[in-house]
Formats: C-alpha cells, sequence, structure tokens
C-alpha cells in the first residue's frame, strides 16, 4: 500500500465501503474514493476492475448493495439519475449516450430544460445557453444543428457540454480521450484545466499512463473490484502504478510454453475497409499465437469481424494454407476453419437461454445430426467433450448459458468453435470482465492448443496479457498496423509508444 | 485427455419432467376444462358430428399458424398471411374462367402463396427492413390486388372435384381438411423440435447476432420461413375456396390477427425465441372449442372475440402478476 | 425551419404536390379550395389518429387498438347521448377524450407495469373493446334519429368556411407540434425510443413515457370517436373497422420509424394526408376506389424502404485519412 494522501484538503466527494454484487460476479468490493475541489484524481485499472461500475454507482444508475456516498460531509443517496444530477454530480460516459434524432441543444438540456411561459420549453435561452456552454469548451458548434449530422468528436464535445450544462461540483470523464485526435486530446486538456479552476472534482478515468500523469493530481487503483492503492500522483512511478493495476509479476503467472512454431496457415493481405482499417497484411502459423494489441477504437475487433466475414471489406485477399479463400459469412469463414470468440460476449458470444449444449454444438450441428435430424445423444457427447477439456463449471449440461458466471461462458465460447476443429481461433478480449481463476484456465487452455498446433490471434488491451501470451505482436493504431513486434521486442513500454504514437518511447 | 475427475450431467431434469411443468400443460388443462365445461352446458356438444363440423373453425388458420410459429420463434412476423389467402384465393378464381382444371388450381394457389412469401422475405432479408411494416404494406397489396381484380365481385364455378379439399371426408366423420392439418402438425413439430433447421430457428429467435456469430446463416434461414408461411397460406386458401366455393376480396378477412392469437396462446413468445408446436395444436384447439361451445350457447362470434382477448392478455399477464405479488 | 427544409417532411411534401399536380392537370376541380377543404375535412380523423399512433411508435411501442377503442367510445358518447340527450357537447368532449384515455392507459398500464409486449397488449384489448360495443348493444345499431341534433350537428358547425371537425385537428396538430418540440414529456418521448438506454441515464423513465404514449392515442382515438359518430350520424360494432392499419400506414408513409425514435407531427399530417387525398383522388380521375387499398400498401412499402436508406447508419469511422494523407 502506498503512502496515502498527504493533502490538507477534505474531499468533495468520498464513497466508502461500496459493494455491489451481480449475478455470478462480485463488480465492486468494499471499494473507496475520494474526488477534491479543484483536483483531477486518476482511476486506473484494467477492464473489467470495476470502474465503470462505480461510475454507475455515483451516476444513480446502479445502487450499491453496501457502502456510503459522502458530499461535502454529507451522506447522500442517488436513487435515480436526476438525484446525481441534482447534487452536482455529472459524467461524460464512455459510450456517447446521446439522442441522434435531437438537435445539439436538446441532447445537452435533456432533462433539465430551461423553461418559459406555460412550462413549456423555452427555446431561445435553451439555444444561448447552450452555444454559451459550447463556445466555453472551444466547441464551434451549431446548437440548433442535429445531433447525427455531426462527427464523433463533436459529439464528444457535445456529450462534454451536457455534463456542464447542469451545475456540477463534480465530473466524471469515462476515458474521453478515446474517440478523440491529438489535437483535440489537447483541447480536453485545456478544459479540464479550466475546470479546476472554477473548483470542480474530476474523476478521471483513462488508459493512457501519459494522460494520467500529465493531468492527474492524485490516483486510485482498482483490482478485480477492489481497491489497491491511492495517493498523490507525484509520490507515485508508472511502473509502481502498473504493478498495482496488475497485482503480480507479469511473467510469472503465465503458463509456459515452448513455442513450436510451423508453417504458414492463414495469410492477410491488403486487407481495407472504407472506414475503419486499412491496408492490413500479416501471417499467422501453426502453433503461434499473435497478440494484437491497440488502444481502445483502433480497429482491431472491426478488422476481426470483417476477417469472420461479418463485414464486408472493401478489398483485400486471404490464404488458408496457401489457398485463397473467399469469406462473404461467418459460415463461410467457419468453413474455412476460421473462428472468432467475440468481445461482446453477451451479445455475440452465447445465446444466454439456450442450453450449455445446444450452444456449444451450434455450429456443429452438420456433424453431430444425420440427414439434417438432431441426435441428441451425439450433441452430448461432443458437448461433454469439449466443456470438460475447459473445465466447464455448471450444474448440467442442459442449464442456460445465462445463468453461468463470465469465465464459465466464455469457456461456452471456446468449446463451441473447438468443437468445429478449426485452423485459427481468433480471441477478442478473451479475459475481458472474467474471474482470476477462469482467466488462469482461459491462458492455460490457449497454451495447450497452441501447443496442439492450432493457430491462434488474440486481441487483447491488457498490456500483461499480450506480454504473457504473445509470440509476435501486431500493434494497431487507427486502423493500421503501426508495428510488428517479435518476441524479443514485446515489453509494456514499446507496445504503448506504438499504440498511442508516441515516437520517442520507443527507443 | 477427459479424464476430468468431475462430470457434468447431461440434464438435471428429464425431457418428461420439463414438459408436465410446462405452458403446454396448462393449456391442455385450460382444453380439458372447456371441454367439460362444454359437454355440460350443451347437449349438442358431444355429437360426433357437430365436433367434427367444429373442426373448421381452427384447422385453415392453425396451418398457417404453424408456419408463423416458426417465424415468430425466430422473431419475425408476417400480418399478410389473410391477404395472401385472398390473393391466392383470387389467382384460383380467376383461372378458374379459363378453365383450368383442379390440378391446375391447387398448383396456382401453392405458387401464388409461395411468390407472395417470396417477396415479404426479400424485403425483410433482402433489403434489411423490419418485418411488421413490411408485412403491414404487403397486407395492403396482395388484399389491393385482389380489390383490383374482383371489386366488388365474386368467382365461383370451382369444379366439383376441387370441392374435396374444404368439404371432403378421408373416412366416417374425419375431414380431409382435419387430416391435412394433423399432418402439417406433424411435419411442422419434426421441423422445429427435431432438425438442425429448428435449432437454427431458436438459436437466431434468442440472439440473431450470436448466431450469426456461430455460422448461422440468418438471412436464409429467416427467408425460407417467410416461403414457408406463404406456402401454408397458399395451402389454407386452397382449402378455404374449396369449402366456400366462392371467392371475395374480403375473403379471411382479420385471420392474420387471430392467427397470431393462437400462436401467442399456444405459448409462442411474441418477442421470439421460445416456444413449441404441440401448443400451437394445443391452442388451436382451445380456440376451437370456445367458439364451437360458445356458438352452440348461441353466443355471437363478436363476444368470443372477446374472450379470446382476454385469454391472450391474461395468460401472459398472470404468470407476471403473480412472480410480481410474490416478491 | 432549416431541419425542416432538409427533412423527410419535406419530401413527403413534394410527394404530395406533385400527386396533386397530377390529379389536377386533368381534373382542375380536385383542387378547387372548396374541394381541398372537403378532403381534409374527410382525413381529419385519420390526421388526429395518426398524431397518437406516431407518439406510440416513437417510444418503439405499437396501438393497434386505436380503431377499436374509437368504435366503443363513439358508441358509449352515442348511448350516452341517447340516455341524457340534453348534456352539452362541451362535456360530451370531454367524456369522449377521458374514456378513450382511460382505454389508452389500460393498454400503457400493462406494457409499462408487466412489460407485455406492445403488439400482444393491443391485439387483445382491440377485440376485448370491439367486444364490449357487443355486450353493451347487443349488435344493434344506433342511428341517427336515435342522436339528438346537437350531438349531430357539431363536427359539421362550420366556422369560417371550416368544418369543426378540421378545425379540432388543426388544433391538435398545433397542440401536439408544440408538445413534441417544446416540452419535456415530448423530447421524452424522442429519447424513450430513440436511445432507451440513454434515456435512462438521462433519468427518464422508459416504460411511464410509454405509459403516457398510449394515454395520448387513447384520448385522441376517444376524442376521433365522438367526431366519427357524430359526423356519420351511426353507431355500431365494426365502425372504423381495420382502420388501425390504416393510421400505422399513415405514420410510416410520413416517416416515423417503426423502430422508435424518428417521427414528427408534421410527418404524419402529411402521411395522413397523402393517404387522405389518394382516397378521394380515386373516384374524381375515374380509377376504381378498388385501387385504393393496393396503392397504400405500395405506398408504405415504398417509404418503408425509403425510410430505410436515409436512416442507414454509417459504420464507425477509424480510420483518419486527412491525418495519414500528409
Amino acid at each position: 500500500m502506498s503512502t496515502l494522501t498527504a493533502s490538507d484538503i477534505d474531499p468533495l466527494l468520498s464513497l466508502s465501503g461500496v459493494t455491489k454484487s451481480f449475478p455470478g460476479v462480485r463488480a465492486l468490493s468494499d471499494v473507496s474514493l475520494n474526488l477534491y475541489p479543484g483536483k483531477v484524481t486518476a482511476l486506473v485499472g484494467e477492464n473489467g476492475a470495476g470502474k465503470s461500475t462505480v461510475v454507475k454507482v455515483l451516476t444513480g444508475i446502479y445502487q450499491p448493495d453496501e457502502g456510503e456516498i459522502e458530499i461535502e460531509g454529507q451522506q447522500v443517496r442517488f436513487p435515480t439519475p436526476q438525484s446525481a444530477e441534482s447534487a452536482g454530480v455529472t459524467a461524460i460516459h464512455q459510450e456517447t449516450v446521446l439522442f441522434d434524432e435531437l438537435s445539439v441543444a436538446e441532447n445537452i438540456f435533456l432533462g433539465h430544460a430551461p423553461k418559459g411561459k406555460f412550462g413549456l420549453i423555452d427555446k431561445s435561452v435553451m439555444t444561448s445557453r447552450a452555444s454559451e456552454i459550447l463556445s466555453g469548451i472551444g466547441a464551434n458548434i451549431e446548437p440548433s444543428a442535429t445531433l447525427k449530422d455531426l462527427g464523433t468528436a463533436n459529439k464528444h464535445l457535445v456529450a462534454i457540454a451536457r455534463a456542464l450544462s447542469i451545475d456540477a461540483r463534480a465530473v466524471i470523464m469515462d476515458e474521453p480521450t478515446a474517440a478523440l485526435s491529438q489535437k483535440e486530446i489537447e483541447e480536453l486538456y485545456d478544459l479540464v484545466e479550466g475546470l479546476k479552476a472554477q473548483g470542480k472534482a474530476i474523476l478521471f478515468i483513462s488508459h493512457k499512463f501519459d494522460e494520467i500523469f500529465r493531468i492527474a493530481d492524485f490516483y486510485t487503483v482498482y483490482r478485480d473490484g477492489q481497491m489497491v492503492g491511492e495517493g498523490a500522483i507525484t509520490d507515485v512511478s508508472e511502473p509502481e502504478l502498473v504493478k498495482m493495476m496488475v497485482g503480480r509479476d507479469v511473467n510469472q503467472i503465465y503458463p509456459e510454453r515452448d513455442h513450436n512454431i510451423g508453417t504458414d496457415i492463414l495469410e492477410v493481405e491488403g486487407y481495407e475497409h472504407p472506414t475503419e482499417f486499412a491496408d492490413i497484411g500479416f501471417n499467422l502459423r501453426q502453433g503461434e499465437i499473435l497478440g494484437f494489441y491497440g488502444l481502445v477504437g483502433a480497429g482491431r475487433s472491426e478488422f476481426m469481424q470483417a476477417l469472420f466475414g461479418i463485414t464486408r471489406p472493401s478489398g483485400g485477399t486471404v490464404k488458408i494454407d496457401g489457398a485463397p479463400v473467399t469469406i462473404r459469412s461467418p459460415a463461410d469463414a467457419v468453413e474455412c476453419g476460421i473462428v472468432y470468440v467475440p468481445e461482446d460476449r453477451g451479445r455475440q458470444g452465447t445465446i444466454g437461454a439456450l442450453p450449455i449444449f445446444q450452444n456449444v454444438t451450434l455450429p456443429s450441428l452438420a456433424r453431430t445430426s444425420r440427414h439434417g435430424f438432431i441426435n441428441l445423444a451425439n450433441e452430448f457427447k461432443l458437448a461433454r467433450e469439449y466443456t470438460e477439456r475447459l473445465d466447464l463449471r455448471a450444474a448440467s449440461l442442459d442449464t442456460d448459458v445465462g445463468n453461468l458466471s463470465g469465465g464459465n461462458q466464455q469457456k461456452v465460447v471456446i468449446a463451441k468453435w473447438l468443437a468445429t476443429r478449426p485452423k485459427v481461433i481468433i480471441l477478442d478480449e478473451p479475459t475481458k470482465g472474467i474471474d482470476i481463476g477462469s482467466k488462469a484456465a482461459v491462458h492455460e487452455f490457449m497454451a495447450e492448443l497452441a501447443a496442439q498446433g492450432l493457430a491462434i490471434i488474440m486481441v487483447s488491451s491488457e498490456i500483461p496479457e499480450i506480454v504473457g501470451m504473445s509470440d509476435r505482436v501486431i500493434v494497431m493504431r487507427e486502423g493500421r498496423i503501426a508495428t510488428e513486434l517479435n518476441r524479443a521486442e514485446i515489453t509494456p513500454e514499446t507496445l504503448v509508444s506504438h499504440a498511442a504514437g508516441i515516437r520517442e518511447a520507443a527507443q | 485427455m477427459t479424464t476430468t475427475s468431475r462430470m457434468i450431467p447431461d440434464r438435471l431434469q428429464t425431457p418428461l419432467e420439463r414438459k408436465l411443468k410446462s405452458w403446454e400443460s396448462l393449456l391442455m388443462l385450460v382444453a380439458i376444462g372447456i371441454f367439460i365445461i362444454n359437454s355440460f352446458a350443451s347437449p349438442y356438444f358431444l355429437n360426433v358430428w357437430n365436433l367434427s363440423d367444429a373442426t373448421f373453425n381452427f384447422t385453415e388458420k392453425a396451418m398457417i399458424a404453424f408456419a408463423m410459429a416458426l417465424l415468430i420463434i425466430s422473431g419475425e412476423i408476417d400480418l399478410s398471411v389473410a391477404a395472401i389467402i385472398a390473393l391466392a384465393s383470387t389467382a384460383m378464381g380467376a383461372a378458374v374462367q379459363l378453365g383450368v382444371s383442379t390440378e391446375g388450381l391447387v398448383l396456382i394457389g401453392l405458387l401464388v402463396g409461395l411468390a407472395c412469401g417470396a417477396f415479404n422475405g426479400f424485403l425483410v432479408t433482402g433489403l434489411g427492413l423490419p418485418s411488421i411494416v413490411v408485412t403491414i404494406g404487403t397486407m395492403s397489396l396482395f388484399r389491393g390486388i385482389s380489390f383490383i381484380i374482383l371489386g366488388d365481385q365474386a368467382y365461383r364455378g370451382y369444379p366439383s372435384d376441387f370441392a374435396f379439399f374444404g368439404q371432403g371426408y378421408v373416412w366416417w366423420v374425419i375431414t380431409f381438411e382435419f387430416v391435412l392439418f394433423a399432418i402439417i402438425a406433424v411435419i411442422y413439430a419434426i421441423i422445429l423440435h427435431m432438425t438442425n433447421f429448428g435449432r437454427a430457428v431458436y438459436a437466431i429467435g434468442n440472439n440473431a447476432t450470436a448466431a450469426l456469430f456461430s455460422g448461422i446463416r440468418v438471412g436464409r434461414v429467416k427467408f425460407i420461413l417467410f416461403l414457408l408461411t406463404g406456402l401454408m397460406s397458399g395451402v389454407a386458401a386452397i382449402c378455404l375456396t374449396s369449402r366456400l366455393g366462392s371467392t371475395r376480396p374480403s375473403i379471411a378477412v382479420g385471420w392474420e390477427l387471430e392467427i397470431v392469437t393462437m400462436v401467442v396462446l399456444g405459448g409462442v413468445s411474441i418477442l421470439g425465441g421460445s416456444g413449441s408446436i404441440p401448443g400451437v395444436v394445443i391452442a388451436a384447439f382451445v380456440m376451437g372449442l370456445v367458439t364451437f361451445g360458445l356458438g352452440l350457447l348461441n353466443v355471437p362470434g363478436i363476444v368470443m372475440s372477446i374472450v379470446i382477448g382476454a385469454l391472450l392478455i391474461s395468460v401472459i399477464a398472470l404468470p407476471r402478476l403473480w412472480s410480481m405479488w410474490r416478491t | 425551419m432549416k431541419r425542416f427544409l432538409a427533412s423527410r417532411e419535406l419530401l413527403l411534401l413534394i410527394a404530395i404536390g406533385l400527386l396533386l399536380g397530377v390529379i389536377s392537370s386533368r381534373f382542375p376541380a380536385f383542387i378547387a379550395p372548396s374541394n381541398l377543404v372537403a378532403v381534409f375535412n374527410d382525413t381529419s380523423p385519420l390526421i388526429l389518429l395518426a398524431i397518437g399512433q406516431m407518439i406510440v411508435i416513437l417510444t418503439k411501442c405499437i396501438d393497434l387498438s386505436v380503431a377499436a377503442n374509437l368504435a366503443l367510445t363513439g358508441m358509449v358518447v352515442s348511448l350516452i347521448n341517447i340516455a341524457v340527450p340534453g348534456l352539452p357537447i362541451v362535456v360530451m368532449l370531454f367524456i369522449a377524450v377521458a374514456f378513450g384515455a382511460v382505454l389508452g392507459m389500460f393498454n400503457g398500464l400493462l406494457v409499462w407495469k408487466l412489460a407485455i409486449p406492445p403488439i400482444v397488449v393491443t391485439l387483445g384489448t382491440m377485440t376485448i373493446f370491439r367486444g364490449t360495443i357487443f355486450l353493451l348493444t347487443e349488435g344493434k345499431w344506433v342511428n341517427s334519429h336515435e342522436m339528438s341534433d346537437t350531438f349531430k350537428a357539431f363536427p359539421r358547425t362550420e366556422i369560417l368556411g371550416l368544418p369543426v371537425l378540421s378545425w379540432i385537428a388543426i388544433a391538435v396538430v398545433i397542440l401536439f407540434t408544440i408538445v413534441m418540440t417544446r416540452t419535456t414529456l415530448g423530447r421524452a418521448f424522442y429519447a424513450a425510443g430513440g436511445n432507451p438506454h440513454a434515456a435512462t441515464y438521462a433519468g427518464i423513465n422508459v416504460g411511464r413515457t410509454q405509459f403516457w404514449a398510449f394515454t395520448i392515442s387513447g384520448a385522441l382515438a376517444g376524442l376521433t370517436g365522438y367526431l366519427w359518430v357524430s359526423r356519420f350520424a351511426v353507431a355500431y360494432v365494426d365502425v372504423a373497422g381495420g382502420f388501425e392499419l390504416t393510421v400505422v400506414a399513415a405514420c410510416v408513409i410520413g416517416g416515423v420509424s417503426i423502430m422508435g425514435g424518428i417521427g414528427s407531427v408534421p410527418g404524419a399530417l402529411l402521411g395522413a394526408l397523402f393517404l387522405g387525398i389518394i382516397a378521394n383522388a380515386l373516384p374524381v380521375v375515374n380509377i376504381s376506389p378498388f385501387w385504393q387499398m393496393a396503392i397504400s400498401g405500395g405506398a408504405i412499402i415504398i417509404a418503408v424502404v425509403l425510410n430505410a436508406q436515409a436512416n442507414r447508419t454509417p459504420g464507425r469511422i477509424i480510420l483518419k485519412r486527412a491525418e495519414h494523407a500528409t
């Protein structure tokens, strides 16, 4: 535990002993968080550490199971989003939660629009106040424009303006720079400085360390739903912060591998899409784990989904075992031996209301059935074979997948694909949001699969995972390949610097 | 490799246990209850000829309901089914005027049904449009074409052997339609519950995105379901036209809603993903028995629709109210 | 205004203009003011219902019970008229709106509190409402001679050359234009349907918003119920049978997205007018009125195809071509 905040200031907003559970997961366990007036507190942690959950608790979307929220020493409760707003807590959310069909001014003031005569919304006041706020943050946006006509960066500014439209004392910024260009990020920093000068307490959530050290005054680190450290940013170094985040020595807990790499199995050349990615080319060999690293929104998942036939690329070729193949749909991809374990497990990976065995056999039905007729005995046999290999924990194979924990759901998805006997398996954030135990099991299993000669692509935003598992890493930035690193070159520093496009750090 | 210390059982409940606790068994009790009440309420109820006649109340609608059940389980809907009946019947009527034989008429009825289904399927899966609006549109379009062709006229003069489909008996009191209904029920039960295609239908209805990501050809499956619904509408058109012996453009008006009611009453979730053919079969009997029983008591059809409507809402509302009350 | 000019509403307005142009090129009498007034008056019930339906569809729901609500409320006010012939029209209007609203609230409660899919709820209430008319009357009609003269005269009374029915449609259009653009509730309808997840973040109760949408739809259906039976001077079980689908059609043609969140009062108005003009023009241009159904079906399909094209969301923009171009 690092030294406690040497601050003389009392926190404006403080959270203590907060616990929040969901079926199968304990998202927050006895965490605390302090925000100080006129200061920026950075909240750091890996994906699934509980950062988003704490934001939802602070903004009245989730109710904590236990724990207290205090503002200036007064205990408060946020049963609804409005109650959080009226207490002066506002958030700029990770996903832009805005309304395409409404105007910019209406988006900014939805739920708290200025009222005029007869209780009607006073459009002129609303418009003028909107343009005040927008020009205050240096945004050149017409308040009467319809939101859907705006670009991503401008939408983000509208979201910021919305947060500032209520007289907030505490502002939460959840990965505010993820979708912004370097120039826009600089403007955001100025904005944060301005808010600090006004005495607002700011919670800044980010994955980018350069950002954190540049803008934050204090830090708080969460890991697996627990608070593991807090203090002044000047008292901590980057490696210390990383260590707190990861909580273990990066290399030790990853499985030993003998790196027995065979011949080329997948060759991709010149893959491109009008807006999502361009010029993607690489090869993948048997028994190899190829990591894809990049910041959130670098286009990794988008490329993988094109490779898997979900979206149509505008150009490029794929070869399997040297033979060119055309992939127009996931069904085509599966036939070619390419399978994809998606990041969004609940929406794209599992069919929650169907039992485990049906999820597992869904792409393999042609093999378990005869002339298109279901054979349950074969299905159970196949499902059992693969779920047991993955050490799945479930009451029975007839249990609905939706009732399983995140880690076990992920095992079902992986089992589903292994049952098709693929040549290439793409794992998109394979351990996101799953508990430590399952994480280790998934990693062990990946190593085992590679040893058996399967070619693995692993998309991950977790540096330790990339470092611990990959034979080779492709770093993507803004829809393109930034660099390719071989095993000796894979270090957290090189990954971060290439992903963020920082030149001097690339040694 | 599979020397795991721990075995996960295949199942905790046998399929039979699941069935006993299911919607279908609840509905079966309702059906039996109605049957008993009816037999006490009217002395004419337990007459085989009356019962045989009563099956016409639901057989044609149920044929479409089976295909509709698959469509709704997959997350789509087709409100144009009754309009397809009108168009197919009109096409057959027009063909009669040209002297087409009974075989030809059947073929025309089926082909028109298929074509309409293909049109719906193309608009929904090819162009990615929401099926509820598309089929409200095609419902007007298909029946509208009948109105253009027929106006306030009617086609009659169907060949005498054509009457068999809607009026013929196969054996004793067993009508051809009832046999057809039973065969179609079995076929759809097999398709939905025993084939890979049926499994894909459930997967799509529960989570179309995950189904797509699992290598299911979602668009193709949905297109086939629209084709099947169109085809069954064509079959129903043949039976109904044969039974009535004439075609007016207003034939089968409002059936789409009765058919959807039958499907939902049968335990198919309107949101997709769950439901069974046995459920729809029982629902068909329930609706037929209610209609027939009330008819014997000289209760007019419109009041029966209250019962059906109330049944539709309460069978869904009561379990939810019950679970709300308990918590 | 600038938004309006670049919108689907404008496209539809142009389509209506073209339609009128084509008709008037051969039958100039059709665009004579007196005839246009008649067309508008004839379309007024559809306009009223389409506005209510538009609001319901905005919130990702659908109300198939509007026509049955209209018929039931129409019958109820007719029976009240027989029982209490001297009741002032204002009271009658109030009863119609309130009764319709209560029917709408019933739909809304089932959708909000029990989370039953709206299509199931309104499919059920549709048959229940119609059946109830039968229970009230045993299938008998309420005919013209049984209704009081003031009861019948109200919608037809002309003010400044326009029947009251038309004035009511105009008033409702204005009222709901204000409600939808200038009130918190109006904006909540858009938010709840356009992005329910985000609406929750913004503190909007999606279920309650849907409840109010059904209430408004019901109230307008009730109002239309009185106007309908008094205008045609007859009330019976099958009044406006199947009209619910015409109402949905008017909304779809008016650019209302069935997926929720997209639609406007002017759109619903124009969608209704489009169908109203076609219905009134067919006999004039000597096309059998039997064409009407197929034409509106075709129009729905074309409208939904066009709407889908316009609303197609572009993919994620990750590539920064400008930055890499240098």
